[in-house]
């Protein structure tokens, strides 16, 4: 990474930081927690789909277990908000590790592994719809019980700031991977399984280390998704919607790119909400412009707005930009 | 240092190697030629562990590699190159080799350092930066030595590296290979460009339809009748026999 991209990660970074101080309309903070939760599991799906080249149509399953987990420990045994936190993302790990075991070792590539994970995802939502120990078609529906020990906070500043130290720190983990064998070796895996192969990576035991790494940070998500709105069901957390936002923010903010999630996730919801304010209300105007920015950016802008933005630039400053 | 038993590959009905048993000293350079579609570069997938052989087994330094994983011979010492390049499309050249060298070095100063050493060695020195998939065929084929020499090899396969070169090209790297081998490392090398397998191979294994039919030093080999045959078909060695002999 160059001083150049340090400089802009800091003052993204802080931009979003400083917004509550500018700004005290509720909707504005609401808006930008949310963007943070999907810019979130958006990093999440980035190290696996972006970095590693294993396309997941299925990442609902990492943020739904992450909900899933931390809100059944809370109301089901007591178990502190934290802790929660803490097995929620351990969980995701898991499950991402399971999945990931049982579909690359099988082989599985491209489409066929985002089927495999869309179905996977698919089976979750329905259990958790079906059962009665995860609350069934009702959802689950947290106590309200404010404080930083039950990590729920009265002012949407001070979750906002939470999140963003999330993302931040999935920047961090994202950065610091680039910058190691390990980076290079999902890379490498991404590029050319066979030339990994035979250059000595353990191709499968490379991509189960991403999958669960990815799979905790998605879970994460799922977490502070369940934290904000104290409430999740099936559709919500286990729902196809989060897969293709975690998909979406990540290719249109530009893939593998370390800054490509939060990028792609203010760029999709801006638009989307700049869309609602021009046309009212209209239902399922926001999907529409997103599918018509998949589209652009799928047959325009295959590196997405960072790619834009980097061909904008003159030559000179582009040589030496790897992150 | 490396021993190949009897290795049988059928890819269903046909028989692409059959039954082809040689080995390697160490600190050899052999070569191993044939027709197109002898089996050499199938050979070269059932050494480096890409397929499992039908039949057959295969030895390094003494120990049954046969159902070893790829990635876990490439750690024991075995790096192939592809006849048909493999780079990282999307990575430049520093980051290419780097990959091979961090099989050896978890640092990524160390293993960068190491990529820019492999690459001087083999003239791609001035194209560190450069996107591998800019570069022309004679350094594509370079980087293909290169990737697979970062890895620290003690057996390095080494598959029509000279193919699409031209003379220029083949003079300048055909010293390369003789002193990665001058370094003690063992090279077994598909090569169809004869020139250079009389340049460096002190011994030579022939492949034709799967099967090894000569071997010997390269002169002989050349001279032998079922070589001559197996290359320009049945009854040639005898024309070209009678054609010398009427000159
Ligand atoms: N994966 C495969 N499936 C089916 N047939 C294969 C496969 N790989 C190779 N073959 C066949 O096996 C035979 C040997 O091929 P191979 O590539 O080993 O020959 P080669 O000696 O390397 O030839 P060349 O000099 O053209 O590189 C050919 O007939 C080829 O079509
Ligand atoms: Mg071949």
């Amino acid at each position: 990474m160059t001083r150049h991209t340090a400089l802009w990660i800091a003052l993204l970074l802080a931009a979003i930081a400083v917004a509550p101080l500018l700004t005290a309309s509720n909707a504005a903070l609401n808006f930008i927690v949310f963007v943070l939760i999907i810019a979130l599991a958006a990093q999440g799906w980035n190290l696996l789909g972006g970095v590693a080249g294993q396309s997941s149509f299925g990442h609902a399953a990492f943020f739904g277990t992450g909900a899933y987990v931390s809100a059944l420990l809370q109301l089901r045994f007591g178990v502190n908000a934290w802790a929660g936190l803490a097995a929620g993302i351990a969980m995701g790990a898991l499950v991402g590790w399971v999945i990931g075991f049982l579909s690359f070792r099988a082989g599985l590539r491209g489409s066929y592994f985002a089927l495999v994970t869309l179905a996977f995802a698919e089976v979750l939502r329905i259990l958790a719809n079906a059962m009665g120990f995860t609350g069934g078609a009702a959802g689950l529906l947290l106590k309200l019980d404010l404080g930083f020990a039950n990590l729920q906070f009265s002012s949407r500043a001070q979750f906002l700031w939470l999140a963003l130290g999330f993302v931040a720190l999935g920047l961090i983990i994202s950065l610091r991977i680039a910058a190691t064998r390990f980076g290079a070796q999902l890379v490498a895996v991404r590029e050319n399984e066979d030339a990994a192969k035979a250059l000595g990576v353990d191709v499968l035991s490379v991509k189960l280390r991403a999958i669960a790494i990815s799979g905790a940070m998605t879970a994460a998500a799922g977490v502070l998704y369940l934290q904000y709105f104290l409430y999740i069901d099936a559709q919500i957390a286990y729902g196809v919607w989060i897969s293709v936002e975690a998909l979406l923010a990540a290719m249109v903010g530009g893939r593998g790119l370390v800054l490509g999630p939060i990028i792609g996730a203010f760029t999709l919801h801006g638009l989307g909400e700049a869309t609602k304010a021009f046309a009212g209300r209209v239902p399922g105007i926001d999907l529409m412009v997103y599918g018509g920015v998949l589209v652009l950016v799928v047959a325009f802008a295959p590196g997405g707005v960072l790619g834009l933005l980097a061909k904008l630039r003159p030559k000179s400053r582009r040589s030496g930009e790897t992150a | 240092m490396l021993e190949v038993r009897d290795i049988t590959m059928r890819f269903g009905g046909l028989v692409a190697v059959g039954g082809a048993s040689f080995s390697v000293p160490k600190g050899a350079i052999v070569g191993l030629i044939g027709p197109n579609g002898a089996g050499k570069t199938t050979l070269f997938a059932v050494i480096a562990g890409f397929l499992t052989p039908t039949a057959g087994s295969v030895r390094f330094e003494g120990d049954d590699i046969t159902a070893m994983p790829t990635h876990r011979r490439a750690a024991r010492g075995i790096a192939r190159t592809f006849q048909i390049v493999q780079p990282f499309a999307g990575l430049d050249v520093r980051e290419n080799i780097a990959v091979g060298a961090y099989l050896r070095h978890a640092s990524a100063s160390e293993a960068h350092r190491r990529a820019e050493a492999v690459a001087q060695r083999v003239g791609l020195g001035a194209d560190l930066d450069k996107p591998a998939a800019s570069l022309t065929v004679a350094g594509r084929k370079r980087l293909e030595l290169a990737r697979a020499l970062a890895t620290e090899p003690k057996l390095l396969l080494l598959d029509e590296v000279l193919a699409g070169l031209n003379p220029s090209e083949i003079r300048d790297i055909v010293p390369v290979i003789r002193a990665i081998r001058d370094e003690g490392v063992t090279i077994l090398m598909i090569e169809h460009v004869m020139q250079a397998v009389m340049n460096l191979c002190e011994h030579v294994h022939v492949l034709a339809q799967g099967k090894l039919i000569a071997q010997g030093d390269p002169p002989s080999v050349c001279a032998d009748p079922a070589v001559v045959e197996a290359y320009l078909g049945r009854g040639a060695a005898e024309r070209l026999r009678l054609e010398a002999s009427h000159a």
